[in-house]
């Protein structure tokens, strides 16, 4: 039964990837569409592209993390 | 099958806390990749680059740009921490894209102990250059003074949460596509071990899935180091500029 709300737990952590789905999604339609509005401008945006990218994704990562833990460290 | 297995560290020679392990190994054979691909590709210094050269200049003028970008040209005097950087998180990547490799950066204590060097840089050199206006990187300017301990208290969690973002991003995201990997790669297996000659017709399509898993690893193993590069120089700016 212990087991049983291992896996529960896991799967319910992955809901929180969802999110960061969204978050990134978001971040990355946001830049297409202002680069395509001025292409001259888009590649000054590159690097704060991939940090906004970078810091969203990295709570996909942690909601990962906690379904990983609760798989193979718990 | 575990697809956990491939982390495994296992001593090479030596024993206890002072073993030479595997994952020893890859480290050693990534610096010593970096140092002879460096040397020997700027050895000769030509004023028109071959194709070795070119790389090796790409690779500066990239990290160099980057750290312009995001810490000004001050950040130029951190350059040789975040080239190293850059380099040891992408050939440790690369090395693990090797099949029956290692990769070192999916363990977080190899990744922590990365972005706790970074984070420690941040902190002594904000003080040393700045002394206590260091402390403006907590108190941005423009807010009201009844908002103020709750957004203090923000900014302090935020700067504490750093080190371990940094370091979990690259090791959760190098440990979750090899797991991946392993898991596609196990589909292809288990099929033909279960239906034979249908499953072998059927296992085209997890390998596929497996095929194409591999290119998106080798884009997030350099977009991993580069991320982890353009952080630590938006750190490095924190400690130069505080107070923004």
């Amino acid at each position: 039964m212990e087991a049983l709300g291992q896996y529960i737990g896991a799967g319910l952590a992955t809901l929180g990837m969802g999110g960061a789905a969204i978050g990134v999604g978001n971040i990355f339609a946001q830049y297409l569409a202002g680069a395509l509005r001025n292409p001259s401008a888009a590649d000054g945006q590159f690097a704060r592209l991939i940090f906004g990218f970078a810091v969203t994704e990295a709570l996909g990562i942690f909601s990962l993390l906690v379904a990983l833990l609760l798989l193979f460290a718990v | 099958m575990d697809p956990i297995h491939q982390f495994a560290i296992t001593p090479l020679f030596g024993e206890g806390t002072f073993a030479f392990t595997n994952s020893s190994l890859f480290m050693v054979l990534t610096v010593l990749t970096i140092t002879l691909f460096l040397i020997l590709a700027t050895g000769r210094g030509a004023l028109v680059p071959g194709r070795w050269q070119s790389l090796a200049e790409l690779s500066y003028e990239f990290v160099a740009n980057t750290v312009r970008q995001s810490a000004g040209n001050d950040g130029m005097r951190f350059f040789p921490l975040v080239f190293s950087l850059f380099m040891f998180v992408l050939v440790a990547n690369l090395f693990g894209m090797i099949p029956y490799s290692f990769t070192v950066t999916s363990h977080i204590i190899v990744t922590f102990a990365l972005a706790m060097l970074v984070i420690t840089t941040v902190i002594l050199y904000g003080f040393w250059k700045n002394g206590l206006h260091f402390l403006h990187l907590f108190v941005p300017s423009g807010i009201p003074v009844f908002l103020l301990p709750l957004v203090v208290a923000i900014e302090v969690i935020s700067f504490l949460s750093r080190p371990i973002s940094l370091s979990v991003r690259l090791f959760a995201n190098m440990l979750a596509g090899h797991i991946t990997l392993k898991v596609f790669a196990g589909f292809v297996v288990q099929l033909v071990a279960a239906l034979g000659a249908l499953g072998g017709v059927l296992a085209i399509l997890p390998l596929g899935m497996a095929v194409a898993l591999q290119g998106l690893e080798f884009l997030v193993a350099f977009l991993q180091a580069y991320v982890f590069t353009i952080l630590t120089c938006i750190y490095l700016n924190d400690a130069i500029h505080p107070g923004h």
